[in-house]
């Protein structure tokens, strides 16, 4: 017993408590690990501190403290009278608001507008909630119906016809280029060495020519009869409407399964008849607004919603001809998506405003807006092209190979199967593109148009508002909305990305 | 007596399809014929319109108007520039202006992106939020507002000549630009550049030596004593034996205004400032996902190895992060370069400002001038692109390796 004792130590009391660990949660161990665990983060902290008091302060002081916020001209924002350093002049951004939002369009008509800001609200809040039902009419009323109906409350104006009156023009048009180039070729024959090479084309041509002017015969026929008549619009919608039902109903499967297109199309007819009486467009609609007096935000909107809803189809045909194994359409998509790449946005502009007036007939004035819209959606297209390029080489080869399997033609695999998912892996993407379209809109003021940026840089001019302050407070202004919708946008991207990759998370 | 095997079919009519129509054979070949007569179509119509419209409007066409006298003054240029000088010369006052800002541009982006990407990476939690907050903010504002604000609002806000502000009574900056102090060659300039030239060189080979004794001898030589020698004796030696290679002469107020020194106009000014801090902004992005990309067990490979921290980020960790980085970086320089044709919205004179602005409505030769400049930009994404692709083949090589 007192050999085991003496061999073995046994503590008599306990051992003293040890220091409890360094607290590495809740705010003070938040402090001690990321801010001061070194003496070389300490400096760092120390430093982001101090650089943030110099962006910070003078940011609030000039945006809140200082700030001027009532007042009816300049004087009020200068500091003699004022009494204190001034900062932001907000009656200015409260006297041109109108300007920046909605240019030079008149007082009386600005609820239209509105009208179309709200439609479009409304139309694309629901389109950004997954929850919600009925996307596929909903994307069809965004894409399709809204541009149209955002056109003729906007812009104004009536139409004189409809899809008969319409295609009737469009092709004539087609027969008489035809014909014109047929003859031109047959002038130059007669010029020529090889005489008989463009003789025999342009007699083929003219022919041609003159086939397609004996088979629109009928049609051509149609719209003078319509025209004649007391309501040519709404006759001639009648008869659209008719033809164009009946001829889905045959394509849907006749008495058998047609049943479904034919109702389809009716009531999208009925939509559109709403349309037409709503906004009274067979009386003339609304009084015309000319694109030169459009300005601000609504511009900026404008360009951006077009640029959108445009550049998704162009983007969409030029990624399937990029994948394309016909030779032709593939060199074809190729070059012409990597030209309008690898040219800057406002060479695209230049060339969209002085060059495309020299590519169209003289008679056919192209409006300034216009021109700038199809650069735009010339050149977001391309580039969309190449993010959706990047959803179909996701989408897994067996799936295509599975629909062809099943008999599926070419148009019914790409459109049902593999368009579907690789437009759902490159939504993020989508959003991305319309982010940089939403900031380069701002470009359209170098080729003068009044946007956001555009009508900011014209009120700087303003005798009646110039300060030291004004420009810094345009900007700090125009900022914001830029800002807002910009960074919304790329939330909205990460939350769609997040939603996406759900089945990959742990 | 052995079996050859038979020659395959000659299936000359397949071959054909195949070559004209694609994988869809005859349909294809139709549908390319139909796509052909309606792109013929479209061009012809463009051709017809444009050669009426330009007639009626009494413009001339062809590339002759360049050797005409452009008749207008540019605010700035690298080569000898008056205004009775052709439209061959503004078109390369604007392309070497062009030039200039995007590559001081492309080096202060390149800076400011990776300090803000260290930044992003730091553990402090302080700098690294800095670090966001600036990426968030530059990048969701449009660049053209962002050079129109330094344009406008920050630069016209600059006191005058007098009241200029002075950093370390060298630089000067006022709202007619930035004054800089401006080198005078010496006598000593030749022979001091030839040392450094001669230094680099031999520095150079000797690091070749020194890495082929380590890999086929494995042989280790301690060079950075000779190549200190190299690099910064040389030329230290030329400038005890020959004098100053620079003279700077420092900018000074007389009167209303500086003289000496060099003034750069602030359209330079508010053009570098807008486009390096922007792209500098998506560099930062690019350069820490390519960090993010490293594994993390590529690290502690490297300590298990016994590298010290240096030696694993040196080796180990950038060489396999820049394979991630380059690509994107260097579209982001292409981006700055093409965003450098915003010039044109503040006056600073580049080529879309001088040559597709002025000279376009000088002449009205719209397709001429367009289809150049459209044709430069093209000429360098293409170039760029080009060069990514055999990197991105290289690369690929080296890990099939």
């Amino acid at each position: 017993m007192t050999d085991l004792s003496a061999s073995s130590f046994v503590r008599q009391d306990l051992v003293a408590e040890r220091a409890a660990p360094a607290k590495t949660t809740g705010f003070i161990g938040f402090v001690r690990t990321r801010l001061l665990n070194s003496p070389g983060n300490i400096l760092l902290t120390i430093l982001g501190l101090l650089l943030a008091w110099y962006i910070v302060v003078p940011t609030v002081k000039f945006l809140l403290v200082d700030a001027v916020w009532t007042g009816k001209e300049r004087t009020a924002c200068l500091a003699e009278k004022a009494g204190h350093e001034v900062g932001a002049c907000w009656p200015y951004i409260q006297a041109k608001l109108t300007q920046l939002v909605y240019g030079f369009y008149p007082e009386a008509q600005r609820w239209r507008v509105n009208l179309t800001y709200g439609l479009g609200a409304a139309l694309l809040l629901p389109l950004l909630m997954p929850r919600l039902p009925a996307k596929g009419i909903n994307s069809g009323l965004f894409f399709f119906a809204f541009p149209v109906v955002a056109f003729f409350v906007l812009h104004g104006g009536g139409i004189a016809g409809f899809g008969v009156s319409w295609t009737a023009g469009l092709l004539q048009l087609f027969e008489q280029s035809i014909g014109g180039a047929g003859d031109l070729l047959v002038n130059l024959s007669k010029s020529s060495a090889i005489a008989p090479l463009p003789w025999a084309l342009g007699k083929v041509l003219v022919l041609v020519g003159l086939l397609i002017h004996w088979l629109i015969f009928p049609l051509t026929w149609l719209r003078d009869q319509l025209q004649l008549s007391s309501l040519p619009v709404w006759g001639d919608f009648l008869v659209t409407a008719a033809i164009v039902s009946a001829v889905l109903f045959v394509l849907g499967g006749g008495m058998r399964t047609g049943g479904r297109a034919l109702i389809g199309s009716l009531l999208t007819f009925a939509g559109i008849a709403v349309g037409i009486k709503l906004m009274g467009l067979d009386r003339g609609g609304f009084p015309i607004v000319d694109t030169r007096l459009w300005g601000g935000l609504l511009v900026t909107l404008v360009i951006a919603i077009t640029g959108i809803v445009a550049s998704m189809p162009i983007g969409i045909a030029l990624a399937l001809g990029r994948r394309s194994s016909i030779p032709l359409i593939r060199i074809f998509s190729i070059a012409f998506i990597e030209f309008w790449r690898g040219v800057p946005l406002i060479t695209v502009l230049f060339f969209a405003t002085y060059m495309l007036p020299l590519f169209v007939p003289g008679n056919f004035a192209v409006d300034g807006l216009l021109r700038a819209l199809i650069g735009v959606a010339i050149f977001t297209g391309a580039y969309m092209a190449e993010v959706i390029r990047g959803g179909l080489a996701a989408v897994a080869r067996g799936q295509a190979e599975a629909a062809s399997a099943l008999g599926l033609s070419w148009w019914k695999t790409t459109s049902l199967i593999v368009l579907p998912q690789a437009l759902r892996y490159v939504i993020p993407g989508i959003v991305n593109s319309f982010i940089s379209l939403f900031k380069d809109t701002s470009l359209v003021s170098i080729v003068a148009l009044f946007d956001l940026l555009g009508s900011l840089r014209a009120s700087f001019s303003d005798p009646n508002w110039s300060t030291p302050t004004t420009a810094f407070t345009g900007f700090a202004f125009a900022g914001m909305i830029y800002f807002v919708f910009c960074f919304g946008m790329s939330r909205y991207s990460l939350f769609v990305e997040h939603r996406l990759n759900a089945h990959r998370r742990h | 007596m052995s079996i050859a095997p038979r020659k395959p079919p000659l299936q000359f009519a397949l071959r054909l399809k195949r070559a004209l129509g694609g994988k869809t054979g005859w349909n294809g070949l139709a549908a390319q014929i139909g796509f052909a007569a309606i792109l013929a179509w479209i061009a012809y119509e463009i051709v017809a319109n444009a050669r009426t419209n330009l007639e009626t409007q009494h413009i001339a066409s062809g590339f002759g108007f360049l050797n005409y006298n452009a008749g207008f003054d540019v605010n700035q240029s690298l080569i000898a520039y008056n205004n009775s000088d052709t439209y061959w010369r503004v078109f390369f006052v604007g392309l070497l202006n062009t030039i200039l800002v995007s590559v001081i541009g492309i080096v202060f982006a390149t800076v400011i992106g990776f300090v803000v990407a260290l930044c992003r990476l730091s553990p402090n939690w302080l700098l690294s939020r800095i670090g966001g907050i600036y990426v968030e903010i530059v990048r969701n504002l449009p660049v053209l507002f962002q050079i129109l604000f330094w344009y406008l609002a920050v630069l016209a806000a600059l006191p005058a000549p007098r009241q200029s502000i002075s950093i370390f009574s060298t630089f000067f900056l006022n709202n007619r630009g930035l004054i800089v102090p401006l080198p005078v060659s010496e006598p000593g300039l030749y022979p001091f550049l030839v040392a450094l030239v001669v230094g680099i060189v031999v520095a150079l080979g000797l690091r070749h030596h020194a890495r082929r004794a380590l890999f086929q001898r494995g042989q280790m030589i301690r060079i950075w004593p000779y190549l200190l020698g190299c690099l910064l004796g040389l030329p230290l030696v030329s400038m005890l034996v020959f004098g100053w290679p620079l003279k700077f002469e420092l900018p000074q107020l007389k009167g209303f205004n500086f003289a000496g020194g060099a003034r750069v106009i602030p359209e330079f000014v508010a053009l570098t400032v807008a486009l390096s801090t922007y792209t500098a902004a998506f560099i930062a992005e690019i350069v820490r996902a390519g960090v993010m990309s490293v594994h993390k067990g590529q690290m502690e490979a490297g300590s298990s190895l016994g590298l010290s921290r240096a030696a694993t980020l040196r080796l180990i960790v950038v060489p396999q992060a820049m394979r991630v980085i380059v690509p994107p970086l260097t579209s982001q320089y292409l981006n700055l370069t093409k965003n450098s044709s915003l010039a044109v919205a503040i006056g600073y004179p580049d080529l879309v400002s001088v040559f597709a602005g002025t000279a376009v409505s000088q002449t009205g030769q719209a397709i001429e001038i367009i289809a150049m400049t459209m044709g430069v930009y093209l000429l360098l994404s293409l170039t760029t692109s080009a060069l990514m692709s055999v990197y991105g083949w290289r690369i690929n090589r080296s890990m099939a390796a």
